[in-house]
């Protein structure tokens, strides 16, 4: 047991503590790349200059940041609920199923205006709905959440194989996709809107979906921080007696927070696929589901720390493929490793630099009396 | 009195960023005595034995053990010193057995055997030599408390400890096993173990101990030798002010219509153990209907079933005109919507989120009415205000709504949860351990606030170990015995004697 020490002020523990586990990352990373015999420094500027060096690779960026916002989200409703959902790859996989759906139905009837809107509705009610099974599960039958939403990532991925290839392949196809969406169910780029206003951007994915991402952020927030509802399932992730005492119904408030964060995961579907394949295709999740856990802990389970860690996770992932494009001795896995040391410091690690932080910080004499 | 004493601290202070929790202590602790410590939650008295114990540093002073200075800079060093703190929250491991417990950090060995075959033979000298008795190979999750307790104090005595801190020990305790720590530390101190014993309960103080230190806002106010004190002086000295221990009101005004009643009330739990048996109850508006009994025997089930929490499995209960039984049961919330506030007997646990600003603590349970949300949205300066004003109604320290409600000392978090419930002006009023870890100075606040609701026609039913309490403060009292209600008594006509009786399950 060692001596307790003063705990870090807020801004401490806001601002430097995710910058010193990044920069710690980092420097691991760049002993590594030395290994290989790549120059850190060299990696690093192609890494910084790919990710944010025009505007194209910004758009990239911002593209992926969208898919980490919202599976960050996903989990960081659930985990203020107490509940730990692992199911945000399936949950985006269903709710791009459910939007792509709804759009291969009606979009040779619906306007873009009333087609667009319906089908984010679609994808939201997929994910929730493939969130609410094991959700339910817990609530009424003890399984836990865990559990069930890990295995509901595979019976996503299973499900989603039979459709494309049984079901929904576009007649005559050698790949399993659907048809490509016709207008209505595309959703706007972002090049596209800006250029409408005069602003010329290069060309990327970077679609709509931003601004749901940013309104999910901010409804979230709202949702969590403002509303009696979400004050209860904050009151039963922290305290689940004490919302008893409050007169919260557990089990539907656990329905609620896992249709939230399954709703949101589904936006995923949103972005990938009326944002960019245009069409029904295999595996768009990507992992976005998976790193969604880490962004929302990097983030602190806070929209807006949510916000800048997927902004970091867009940016690694845009500079990676940069990278690995530029430097022949690193190649895609070397850009995952990068990541995944990324998610170990900041995530895993998260508490290492801590007390080297309070010790310097005591270091400094404070008006308020000595350190320990 | 012997020439070194066995501790002696000299010039100790402590300071939490701007709180200074600790201010120039300076006592002595006599070998093979018991000293106590008293003082309001919040008065410094644990963080001067965390620092004695070596779990913070103190900023400045000088702590001697045995005539010798020493720098305690980790738990370790206090052990090798002969300190051992026994901790108000057990550290047991609940699937080990008692023997498994004990030798836990300090094995001896790889192997577990050799260790643990040493450990019983010295278990067993301990047992005898202290009157210690425990069965070694008993399951931890197996004993009662006051068991579990002596399981920590034998930890402690094998380690070789010679200088015993506890810390708030009859916290978790019922009457009875609190006689019996208090024989055990009787025992101790005859083989020549030195105690100092840490408490808000004068009790306490003033049977065991034989020397007494009054802790108020960080500093020593007074020394005492037991024999020459008494529990009034005490408790003036510890608040700062005249405290009255004896509650005087008005007697109740009969003939308030019956706000809540139970009949034939019964709860049986899954394993088909009968919890609560032929519960029949009546309280009436402007009455304070006292439970009394030892701790186990119901009364939390009761008012589990009374607040909503648990459904009753049967007979009937009929709040404000409500009928609820098995088959019709009404969840916390729609308890609030009749009327019903309860102020649990945990309230840490259950009574606040310990995450939450105290403004958020402040509106548990209400979050969803007027003024608080409006428009689906919570109101964040309305919730404050609310939370602003409980605070100087109750004298909640400090007034910050804005802190984290872990930041408070624990009689102030109590005071906030009571200050919740008892605000919103209810029709029925439960309240289980009104002053179960509050300070003296507070207790005599939360009765007369009691008595207040009473008086405004409030149906105030109190559940509470403590028979001081109840006698003092209940126009009725109803004894609890296994889950069934075993006698009634006015309360003029109560007396210790019948009521501990009848709460030991002998018929009145």
């Amino acid at each position: 047991m060692s001596a307790p020490r003063r705990p870090l002020p807020g801004w401490a523990e806001i601002a430097v503590l995710p910058l010193v586990n990044i920069a710690l990352a980092f420097v691991t990373v760049g002993v590594i790349v030395r290994i290989i015999g790549v120059d850190p420094l060299h990696a690093l500027r192609l890494l910084v200059v790919g990710a944010l060096g025009s505007s194209e690779s910004i758009g990239y960026t911002l593209y992926y940041t969208t898919n980490f916002i919202f599976t960050g989200l996903a989990v960081a409703v659930a985990f203020h609920g107490g509940l730990f959902n692992i199911g945000g790859e399936g949950q985006a996989y269903i709710g791009g199923l459910g939007c792509g759906l709804a759009i291969l139905a009606l979009d040779r009837v619906l306007p873009a205006w009333a087609m667009i809107p319906l089908a984010i509705v679609a994808a939201a009610l997929f994910g929730a709905a493939w969130a609410a099974v094991p959700a339910w599960l817990q609530a009424w039958r003890g399984s836990h959440i865990v559990i069930t939403t890990i295995m509901f990532n595979f019976l996503a991925s299973a499900l989603m194989v039979y459709l494309m290839v049984n079901v929904l392949i576009a007649p005559g196809s050698m790949t399993p996709q659907s048809r490509p969406f016709t207008a209505a169910g595309k959703l706007p780029s972002m090049h596209e809107l800006l250029a409408g206003l005069g602003i010329q951007v290069a060309p990327s994915a970077l679609n709509l979906s931003i601004v749901l991402a940013v309104l999910c952020c901010v409804g979230v927030w709202v949702f969590l921080w403002h509303t009696p509802w979400g004050y209860a399932l904050r009151t039963m992730g922290h305290n689940p007696d004490a919302a008893i005492y409050a007169g919260t119904n557990l089990r539907n408030m656990t329905m609620l927070a896992m249709c939230l964060s399954g709703g949101l995961a589904g936006f995923v579907g949103v972005n990938e696929l009326m944002g960019v394949h245009q069409r029904i295709v295999l595996d768009f999740p990507a992992g976005y589901g998976f790193a969604g856990i880490a962004v929302a802990l990097m983030g602190r389970s806070h929209p807006l720390g949510i916000a800048l860690a997927a902004l970091l996770f867009g940016a690694l992932q845009q500079g990676g493929a940069e990278l690995a494009f530029e430097v022949p001795a690193i190649n895609r896995e070397m850009v995952v490793v990068i990541q995944g040391l990324v998610i170990l410091f900041s995530g895993a690690l998260v508490n290492l630099p801590r007390p080297w932080l309070q010790w310097l910080l005591a270091l400094v004499p404070s008006r308020k009396g000595q350190g320990p | 009195m012997s020439a070194t004493p066995a501790i002696e601290l000299s010039g100790i202070h402590k300071s939490f960023g701007n709180v200074h929790a600790v201010r120039g202590v300076s006592l002595r602790v006599e070998q093979a005595a018991v000293t106590g410590i008293v003082g309001e939650n919040g008065a410094g008295k644990s963080t001067l034995m965390s620092i004695l114990y070596g779990l913070y540093h103190a900023d400045a002073g000088e702590i001697r053990i045995g005539g010798q200075a020493v720098r305690m800079d980790s738990p370790h060093a206090a052990i090798a010193r002969g300190i051992g703190m026994v901790h108000q929250h057990f550290m047991l491991v609940d699937t080990f057995t008692v023997l498994e417990n004990v030798v836990l950090g300090a094995e001896g060995g790889a192997l577990l055997a050799g260790g643990l075959a040493t450990a019983r033979a010295e278990l067993a000298r301990l047992a005898r030599e202290y009157g210690l008795a425990v069965d070694p190979d008993a399951r931890i999750a197996d004993l009662s408390v006051g068991e579990q307790q002596r399981v920590e104090i034998l930890k402690v005595l094998y380690r070789g400890a010679r200088i015993l801190i506890l810390d708030e020990p009859s916290a978790v305790l019922t009457p009875q096993e609190t006689d019996q720590l208090f024989r055990i530390l009787g025992t101790l101190g005859e083989r020549g173990v030195t105690i100092v014993l840490i408490t808000h309960k004068l009790r306490e103080i003033m049977a065991v101990t034989d020397h007494v230190y009054v802790m108020r806002q960080g500093e020593i106010v007074a020394d005492r030798a037991t024999a020459e004190t008494s529990a009034e002086e005490l408790a003036e000295l510890m608040v700062g002010r005249k405290v009255r221990l004896q509650l005087d009101k008005a007697s109740a005004t009969a003939g308030g219509e019956v706000l809540l009643k139970a009949e034939h009330l019964g709860l049986v739990d899954r394993r088909g153990v009968r919890l609560l048996d032929d519960v029949g109850l009546e309280v009436r508006g402007g009455e304070i209907v006292g439970i009394a009994g030892v701790s186990g025997n119901g009364q939390t089930e009761l008012l589990q079933v009374l607040s909503g929490i648990r459904a009753p499995t049967g007979g009937t209960l009929t709040v404000c005109g409500r009928r609820i039984d098995a088959r019709h049961p009404c969840d916390p919330a729609e308890m609030r919507g009749l009327g019903v506030a309860h102020v649990p007997e945990d309230r840490l646990r259950q009574g606040m989120v310990a995450a939450f600003r105290a403004a958020e603590t402040s509106i548990l349970g209400y979050q969803e009415e007027p003024p608080f949300c409006r428009n689906y949205l919570l109101d964040g300066p309305a919730v404050g205000a609310h939370c602003a004003s409980l605070m100087e109604r109750f004298d909640v320290r400090p007034r910050a709504p804005a802190l984290r409600s872990s930041s408070f000392s624990g009689g102030n978090q109590q005071k906030l949860v009571l200050a919740r419930e008892m605000a919103r002006e209810p029709r029925v009023l439960l309240v289980g351990q009104p002053t179960r870890g509050v300070d003296i100075g507070a207790i005599e606040f939360i009765h007369r606030e009691l008595v207040r609701s009473r008086d405004k026609g409030c149906a105030v039913l109190v559940v509470s170990v403590e028979l001081d309490e109840i006698l003092s403060l209940a126009d009725r009292i109803l004894v609890m015995f296994a889950g069934r209600i075993v006698g009634e008594v006015a309360a003029g006509r109560a007396d210790e004697r019948t009521l501990g009786l009848m709460m030991a399950g002998a018929s009145a």
